[in-house]
């Protein structure tokens, strides 16, 4: 298994973006990576794209051949394919990618990530967002997505583990980080006061404990590390991408405040990397809700169990702490939330921050970067870190 | 103009009548049910035997869920919980019955066939088990 | 072989509309017209409650309250209802389904305006009496609608009471039944409309009282018995005062009709009226009582039946399932807008 580099990222902005398309979204994503990484095209030998629920959101299936048709890459039928694990969609899409290259089975392999999501209306978005949980026993049974990680907001309140203030304190992070990212969807910071007075979406969690519906893509290109320099002196080593799965549903399982899958996938991930939390400097966390960018902290052991919340609400994840910076781009909460472009659109903010070119909320002397994507209630993460060259 | 009914028709045993099923290596009850245990795995094929989950439980933890969405439209704001069942497991469905103001953690209840929602005027009624405060 | 009632079961929805209430929207002096029917308050169904609910939490009341009975040694389900939730397709089977009788059984829906479910208390009795089924379920249930701005609409309620019919441990003997029918017209609803009518002050006479006192009376004859020889005596109830009326005119006390009138505190249940009387009057029997019992339904025609509650009665787990008494206490008022939402007047906008 060969070394894998990052080398050309690139996004649309995030947002309601109602003039464009999916297909204009994921093309100009595309094109913004290979500029990036000096590449014209043919050097592509397979192509992954990380998208939700196309099928339901705007009536495609077959995703790969949208992409790989208007990429201009079916001309030379290259081979495409779509990744689907609910919200971490992305982040699958890209450890796909990854092994594809690594594996020697492809050589130069661009991974999208997009979303189309305001082509339909609220209340049937949120059926769809509803699908990533138990369709059956949770959906079915009236239990939403948001409800789902308000049950867990309780039991963490309740187990003493954060308060309702330092669940909250993750969006203020989000939102300070955002007001320095030009292409986020919000681009305001705000304060614990706002986040707490919003209106309620499912007791105790609010409007602005939820990731916003967004329209969006991102895409980055991957090469084997040896090969890199080929293209770019602008680059950055996969050190290490982990996947984990865990029940679908919530409830079957031992404990709601914690996600075992994302423990798991960082562990592999530190062990592969040769590193331990402690050494990274820069993480995007997938804050869908407050809550969960609290218990990702933790289940990242980038912060002991108790002290995740407190380090939200005392400023310590932001980017210029000192400590571990935290969804400098804005998280999902902030930056949007296209639901299939989250998990690249993390490998797109790490890669700047490493290679220095992140545009006033640079990290100094970032080395290491952590992405966390996850699925649905934690049924489906990714952990990738990337490293410094 | 057909409309698709097995879909949920199927679900009726756990819906109506909380039949799960249990592990008949290890014991352990399962809901939904499922075609096999995923402790003993191998051993527990032809071993899973359907099993009548007590109604009885308290409540783990809940959420008042007031998004705009097709069901419980007038009965907006509604609460949804995880409920620990006397079997020891845990549940997932509706409290009804109480405001949302007086739900609690370790509240004790049970639950009852109500309708969950309906395919339309002229669609099939959908009816689930929700949870009512013990009183 | 003695057949009768082995165990039953009763529900009444815990939402609660004062006739003042409903008499503001209107116009009219709702309390005066309260007075009137001699009814305090409604209840009214949660939107997530109908008939099949409500059947299904009486029917399951009532096995609970009988734990050696196998469910699926009930060989008969039958559900009376004027507010069924399907024209075509039965409450009843739901209900066996929920209550684990299912497969090995016959059912079917009732309908008879307000005595429904006492026509399925008939039937099971046939057959169990007749050795074709061990135990029968009859059950008496409605969510009737009265039509907003009608008289109809300060009474029209919501409950429901089932019974386990069968020939051991029987708790309460069916000395006898029977009934007067006829055909007349006082109150119907037409296929495919939302609300019943009625015949004004032809719903009394010629309707209700005639076919009460002529089943009661049969039956007295029948039977051999004065009103003097029984406890407790049930009466159709679509208000307090007809069923106060019919029982001087025929000669029971005030007292006997005590206990089973439940409709000044909860309003007309229908179907569920008789049924939901006598389940009250068996909270509290004891062995020995003789209970007199005569149903009606529009249409028209009475069910009459003559009850003793046996020794059985001391050895009855009745504390395994909730006493009326009890489910009655819990009760909460609504306005009339949160009532026309809960009943559907308020038409919401297509999904």
């Amino acid at each position: 298994m060969r070394d894998v580099a990052v080398i050309g990222v690139g996004s649309t902005k995030f947002g309601e973006l109602w003039g464009e398309s999916f297909r204009a979204l994921g093309i100009e994503a595309g094109a913004r990576a290979m500029k990036d990484a000096n590449m014209g095209g043919d050097e592509i030998d397979a192509i992954y794209i990380g998208n939700m629920s196309a099928g339901r959101l705007i009536n495609q299936q077959h995703i790969d051949a949208l992409i790989a048709d208007y990429t201009g890459m079916a001309a030379d039928h290259v081979p495409a394919t779509r990744v689907e694990a609910g919200g971490a969609s992305g982040g699958v899409a890209f450890r796909q990618g990854v092994m594809a290259v690594a594996s020697g089975m492809h050589n130069c392999v661009i991974v999208g990530g997009a979303e189309k999501m305001t082509d339909m209306d609220d209340v049937s978005i949120n059926d769809v967002l509803n699908a990533t949980a138990d369709a059956e026993w949770e959906a079915g049974m009236g239990l939403t997505l948001p409800s789902l990680y308000a049950m867990i907001s309780r039991r963490m309140i309740s187990e003493g583990i954060a308060t309702r203030e330092e669940i909250a304190a993750c969006a203020v992070n989000s939102h300070f980080h955002g007001a320095f990212n030009q292409d986020a969807q919000f681009q305001k910071a705000v304060s614990l006061d706002t986040v707490l007075r919003s209106g309620p979406v499912a007791d105790p969690l609010s409007v602005f404990d939820c990731a916003p519906i967004s329209d969006g893509a991102s895409a980055v290109i991957l090469c084997p590390l040896e090969e890199a320099k080929q293209h770019t002196d602008s680059y950055v080593k996969v050190a290490a991408t982990m996947q984990a799965s865990d029940t679908l549903a919530l409830y079957q399982r031992p404990t709601i405040t914690s996600f075992g899958a994302t423990a798991a996938a960082a562990q592999r991930a530190y062990q592969a990397a040769h590193i331990s939390a402690h050494d990274i400097d820069v993480a995007e966390i997938h804050d869908d809700f407050t809550v969960a960018g609290v218990m990702a902290l933790q289940d990242l052991a980038l912060f002991p169990k108790g002290e995740a919340g407190k380090a939200f609400l005392e400023g310590q994840t932001k980017f210029d702490a000192g400590r571990v910076a935290v969804n400098t781009s804005g998280g999902l909460k902030a930056k949007g939330y296209p639901v299939g472009a989250a998990g690249v659109s993390q490998i797109v903010e790490l890669t700047d921050q490493l290679l220095g070119r992140a545009q006033g909320r640079q990290v100094k002397d970032a080395k290491y970067g952590l992405a966390q994507s996850v699925g649905g209630t934690g049924s489906a993460v990714t952990v990738t870190i990337l490293e410094a060259i | 103009m057909a409309m698709v009914v097995a879909r949920e028709w199927r679900e009726i045993p756990g819906r109506y009548n909380l039949e799960g099923t249990k592990c008949g290596c290890c014991g352990r009850i399962f809901f939904p049910s499922r075609a096999f245990c995923p402790d003993c795995r191998r051993e527990s094929i032809g071993k899973m035997a359907p099993f009548r989950l007590s109604r009885k439980g308290e409540v783990y933890s809940f959420s008042v869920v007031h998004e705009a969405s097709n069901i419980n439209r007038r009965m907006m704001p509604y609460t949804v919980a995880f409920i620990r069942n006397d079997d020891g497991v845990m549940l997932a469905g509706q409290i009804v019955d109480i405001e949302p103001e007086k739900v609690c953690i370790g509240m004790k209840v049970h639950a009852v066939l109500r309708k969950l929602d309906e395919d339309g005027n002229a669609g099939i009624i959908h009816y689930a088990f929700k949870f009512v405060p013990d009183e | 072989m003695e057949t009768g009632i082995i165990s039953y079961g009763a529900y009444v929805p815990r939402y609660r509309i004062k006739p003042e209430e409903i008499g503001r929207i209107w116009g009219v002096d709702g309390k005066a017209m309260g007075s009137g029917l001699m009814i305090n308050q409604k209840s009214v169904p949660s939107p997530d409650e109908d008939v099949v609910t409500i059947a299904t939490v009486a029917a399951r009341d009532m096995l609970d309250r009988v734990p050696a009975v196998d469910s699926h040694k009930i060989g008969a389900v039958y559900v009376g209802s004027e507010s069924h939730p399907y024209a075509v397709k039965p409450t009843a089977t739901i209900v066996a389904e929920a209550i684990g009788a299912t497969p090995n059984m016959t059912a079917a829906d009732l309908e008879f305006a307000c005595k429904a479910g006492t026509a399925g208390f008939q039937i099971c009795l046939g057959l169990v009496g007749s050795g074709m089924v061990e135990y029968g379920v009859a059950i008496g249930a409605d969510t009737s609608q009265g039509a907003p701005g009608d008289a109809l609409e300060y009474s029209a309620a919501a409950g429901g009471a089932a019974y386990l019919f069968g020939s051991e441990h029987v708790i309460a003997r069916v000395n006898k039944t029977l009934s007067f029918t006829t055909d007349t017209p006082d109150f119907w609803r037409r296929e495919g409309q939302t609300y019943p009518v009625h015949g004004g002050r032809f719903t009394g006479e010629p309707a209700y009282f005639r076919h009460v006192t002529s089943a009661a009376k049969m039956m007295l004859d029948a039977m051999g018995t004065k009103p003097a020889d029984y406890t407790y005596a049930i009466f159709h109830q679509p208000n307090g005062k007809f069923p106060t009326r019919v029982a001087k005119q025929l000669g029971f006390s005030n007292e006997q009709i005590a206990c089973g009138l439940l409709t000044p505190e909860i309003g007309n249940t229908y179907s569920g009226a008789v049924p939901l009387g006598l389940a009250h009057v068996l909270d509290h029997a004891k062995a020995g009582d003789r209970i007199f019992v005569v149903s009606y339904g529009s249409g028209a025609g009475s069910d009459a039946f003559d009850l003793t509650v046996t020794d059985e009665m001391t050895r009855f787990q009745r504390d395994r399932a909730p006493v009326l008494d009890r489910i009655l206490s819990y009760t909460v008022a609504i306005d009339y807008g949160t009532y026309a939402k809960f009943k559907g007047s308020i038409a919401l906008p297509e999904e």
